[in-house]
């Protein structure tokens, strides 16, 4: 009944020096048919290939209590969703997974079988639970890994959930570890323990160990501790203040991030509408159309080189420009230069382009969104400290819109197109007398606007949907912040875009998101009534007409 | 202004597929016209576009089987372009100008809502294949999607039960759906003795994008040492930004679980799966289901669209749950004639794709398992918990002050949508 645990207990001396468990395992010299429990560990590994979870959970208990060589290897690839068992006799094997190749190794015995398919396997499956089951037994094994990140990270998952029976292992862990950082994730562990299970000393070092700390598990401790004298709990008291007063603060900075972020977008989407609306003049409802062409083009780009996934971003960016440039350039020679000076009518045209493009993409590339993979340098979040964490894309975005910005402003002041597009917007009869050719500069100027509205679409699709949609959720916004920064200043959009983000987070929390849009709507109407021309109005001869 | 451009453009393209349609009246003599009231262009295009190819292809097959009482089917597929009163201008339409004899369309409640006066009106039959919120019971309309009790319900008991989840953030989008749900399921989890503190209530508008706050104020409920889960009814597009910033944020699915209500296979298939990973979902229906009818399924379903990377949704199944049921309802009525019909249709029991059968009740919805899926890196759900057997749908909420007493009879001598059992009056009102 149980060739693969006597298997298992032979390799036992070496893997007991990787491995630790929770509670000790007798002796390796003691032959297999002495240790009670082996028929457990059998009956272990059968269950795995069972329904019940449950089960499965007091399995993988029993399997880390005895800990056979396999066991780390078992409970990495049930993680990964990796083992699997053959229909035919319920043995374990591993997945391997090359391409369209398939690799199934066996756990214990058996034949290493290569196959195009899965047939004839079933894999092992794993619930959330069951994960957490496993990464907390996993993460008492990892306490002595060499790796410190791996130490810190297993450190940071048994305190999740700390429990009693570890302590002394982690104890003795603490007294070998060298790193500081999982020094102090592993003294905060044994806080939390302490507190609720120490004597009336160890107490009031844990409390003093926990208020230094900014984890919701040492929070929750402290909130949660029966103190046995007034002494006590007013330390524990004071403690739960002292924390309180740096959360507070973390989520104030957080809140500030959060609304730099939402504006740095707001401020990207309108950057572009700036120039085609702001310096030309023309309402152009199709802006949120050119964003959603750039997104497109990073979707398209993403596919061309689907094995750079972490360049593809950056080849899309220039790729975005020139596609939404030369979309803008077309529909300016084609519809706008006919209708200057109309503004209703340009409404109305580039209103109908907008509902063209969106079901050119449609038929294109179907209804259904598309997906951009961010890739892995903007995923995940730079971790401040417990509680504040920056996420990486949400920081690039903010980096993207101020070089964006930068970019643009010296296009604008450095260059001979910028002085060209000043010159016309500012007096198109006088510019032309001076040779300017004015038809020239305005649509360059529209490609230009638009480029950078692709520009916008590469961010978002990062942040959001690739769809025929998503331009629609952008335009009222952007918008919003040209003519709340001011009809035709580019620092104005900038300003506009950023102080509406963290005005709209500063709302969020108390008034929810629905009504922080809305206050943040009505904000700017009043704005508007005592302000008509924006935060910073167009001064000199421009702004007559 | 706008909204005129719109309409005219919705009608220039219902006018070009009317006279597509047209095209073949000179056989219309002996056919039997289905309507298809799905909308193809607009915002809901990306999840009813779908729906039409589904109902093209079933009514194909059933063509291929020798049509119906001896005729063959004629699809009739209108847009209504995602715009709610065109809906009801559509439905009208199909009724009256095509004589088509049943319909199936509608995405949202409220393009539902739209064209209820319609076809109560005209007295027609609707086949609605999306979950809902219930509290809802018409005598022509019949719901082959979840009613909260098939869907909502279930799933936070599995999270009760299964995963010892005790504090709960109920996120939704704001509209009628999420927040008739969350109004049934707080109601649920309070009369389960779960602490008003316990449970966290948020809306967000329609496509909703940035959610940096709200899953930061997630990340902080969810820290007070107690299991948490997020029952999600946020729709559609706000989705995708949604799991996103969960997961760059930090939050994993053992952490804080999310357990969605419309997010599909489909859904999955246009997105960044990465994120995703172990965050649940229920359905009455998966593509992964192991059994024949499914198999049978997903492979015409692939040769009809000509795509093998095409999936299939629950949705779907509530269309082909419903078309059977009123092809084996006509022919045991003999007629299509929708006031027979109506009749036949009540009882009336077809095998469902997870290999089972699911049967017409007499409040108009219907039986069916409910069955909770991890989604897993291919965009597809790995089966972790269903029910052992069927639920049959309830129109009117045991767990709602308003609507505890109600039940709905559609057949004589109650025949009532809305009857009060306590007062033994019915309400007149049908929905």
């Amino acid at each position: 009944m149980s060739p693969f645990s006597i298997a298992a207990l032979v390799k036992k001396p070496i893997s007991l020096l990787l491995f630790l468990c929770i509670i000790s395992i007798p002796a390796p010299q003691v032959m297999a048919e002495e240790i009670p429990g082996n028929n457990l560990l059998d009956d272990a590994w059968k269950t795995l290939s069972s329904k019940n979870y449950n089960n499965k959970a007091k399995a993988l208990e029993t399997i880390a209590r005895q800990n056979p060589p396999q066991a780390l290897a078992v409970m990495k690839a049930m993680l990964e969703g990796q083992l699997y068992y053959s229909k035919h006799n319920k043995a374990l094997y591993f997945l391997q997974e090359t391409g369209e190749h398939y690799t199934f190794s066996p756990v214990f015995y058996g034949e290493q079988i290569s196959q195009k398919n899965r047939r004839g396997f079933k894999k092992v499956k794993v619930n959330n639970r069951l994960r957490s089951t496993i990464r907390q037994l996993l993460a008492v094994i990892q306490l002595k890994h060499k790796d410190a990140d791996i130490r810190l990270a297993a450190a940071q998952e048994l305190l999740k959930n700390p429990d009693l029976s570890a302590s002394h292992l982690i104890e003795k862990a603490a007294k070998n570890e060298t790193d500081s950082r999982v020094i102090t994730t592993m003294r905060t562990l044994l806080a939390v323990i302490q507190i609720e299970n120490g004597n009336e000393t160890e107490q009031r070092s844990a409390i003093e160990t926990l208020s230094q700390s900014l984890n919701s598990s040492a929070m929750n401790a402290l909130r949660n501790y029966q103190a046995p004298t007034e002494a006590l709990k007013n330390a524990a008291l004071s403690a739960i203040k002292k924390i309180n007063d740096k959360r507070d603060l973390y989520a104030k900075a957080e809140t500030v991030f959060f609304g730099l972020s939402l504006g740095s977008v707001l401020a990207l989407s309108a950057i572009g509408l700036a120039i085609t609306f702001g310096v030309m003049g023309v309402i152009n409802m199709a802006h949120g159309e050119l964003m959603m062409i750039g997104a497109y083009t990073t979707y398209v780009v993403q596919l061309l080189m689907p094995n750079n996934i972490g360049a593809s971003i950056l080849v899309a960016i220039p790729a975005a420009f020139i596609v939404s440039g030369l979309v803008g350039v077309a529909i300016e020679r084609s519809v706008i230069r006919h209708l200057y000076g109309r503004p209703l009518e340009t409404l109305l045209a580039t209103f109908g382009v907008s509902l063209v493009l969106q079901q050119m993409v449609r038929t294109i590339f179907s209804p259904l969104n598309r997906s951009v993979e961010t890739p892995e340098w903007m995923s995940g979040a730079w971790q401040i400290n417990e509680v504040l964490a920056l996420t990486w894309n949400r920081l690039y975005i903010i980096l993207f819109c101020l070089a964006v910005f930068a970019a643009l402003i010296m296009v604008m002041k450095k260059t001979t197109l910028g002085l060209q597009v000043r010159a016309v917007s500012q007096n198109r009869t006088m510019a032309r007398a001076m040779g300017v050719r004015s038809t020239w500069v305005d649509a360059l100027t529209f490609g230009l606007g638009s480029g950078i509205a692709g520009l916008a679409g590469v961010a978002l699709s990062l942040l959001t949907n690739v769809g025929p949609n998503l331009g629609q959720a952008y335009i009222i916004d952007s918008f919003m912040v040209v003519v709340f920064g001011g009809v035709g200043n580019l620092w104005g959009t900038l300003v506009a875009g950023m102080s509406l983000g963290v005005i709209n987070k500063l709302i969020e929390p108390w008034a929810g998101a629905v009504l922080a849009k809305i206050l943040v709507l009505i904000f700017i109407i009043l704005f508007i009534q005592k302000r008509p021309k924006g935060l910073f109005p167009q001064r000199g001869r421009a702004a007559e007409d | 202004m706008i909204r005129t451009t719109l309409k005219k453009l919705a009608l220039a393209t219902a006018i070009t597929t009317l006279s597509l349609a047209s095209a073949g009246l000179a056989w219309a003599e002996d056919t039997i016209k289905v309507g298809i009231l799905h909308s193809l262009s607009g915002t809901m295009a990306i999840s009813e576009t779908t729906l039409k190819d589904t109902m093209l292809m079933l009514i194909d097959e059933q063509n291929k089987k020798g049509g119906l009482l001896g005729k063959k089917l004629e699809a009739v597929v209108v847009d209504p372009a995602s715009n709610w009163p065109l809906f009801a201008e559509k439905a009208r339409e199909l009724i009256s100008k095509n004589k088509t004899n049943v319909v199936f369309g509608c995405w949202t409640s409220v393009s539902r809502k739209s064209v209820l006066p319609v076809f109560e009106e005209l007295n027609s039959i609707l086949f609605y294949p999306v979950q809902y919120e219930g509290e809802e019971s018409s005598k022509n309309v019949f719901y082959t999607g979840a009613a909260p009790n098939q869907q909502a319900i279930p799933a936070v008991e599995y999270l009760m039960d299964d995963i010892g989840v005790e504090r709960w953030v109920l996120a939704g989008t704001d509209y009628v759906y999420p927040r008739t749900t969350n109004k049934i399921l707080k109601a649920y989890l309070l009369a389960k003795g779960v602490a008003e503190k316990d449970i966290m209530i948020n809306y967000t508008p329609f496509g909703h994008s940035d959610w940096q706050s709200i899953v930061s104020d997630i990340k902080k409920f969810g820290s007070a040492g107690k299991k948490t889960a997020v029952v999600s009814t946020i729709n559609g597009d706000a989705n995708i930004p949604f799991y996103k910033e969960l997961g760059n944020q930090g939050i994993s699915a053992e952490d804080i679980p999310v357990i969605a209500f419309s997010v599909g296979e489909e859904e999955l298939s246009g997105l960044d799966t990465k994120p995703l990973v172990g965050h649940l979902a229920a359905w009455n229906y998966f593509m992964s289901v192991e059994s024949d009818e499914n198999e049978d399924f997903i492979s015409a379903w692939k040769t009809f669209i000509k795509d093998k990377k095409r999936v299939t949704n629950d949705p779907m199944e509530a269309h082909y749950i419903g078309f059977n049921m009123w092809v084996k309802a006509v022919e045991k009525a003999g007629t299509t004639d929708p006031s027979a019909v109506q009749e036949a249709l009540i009882g009336v029991s077809v095998p469902n794709l997870s290999g089972g059968y699911s049967a017409m009740m007499p409040n108009h919805h219907i039986t069916k398992p409910v069955l909770i899926g991890e989604i897993q890196k291919d965009g597809q759900f790995d089966i972790v918990w269903e029910t052992s057997g069927l639920v049959a749908g309830d129109a009117w909420s045991d767990y709602l002050p308003g609507s505890k007493d109600l039940i709905a009879d559609w057949r004589t001598p109650l025949s009532c949508g809305s009857y009060n059992v306590k007062t033994k009056k019915c309400s007149g009102q049908n929905y």
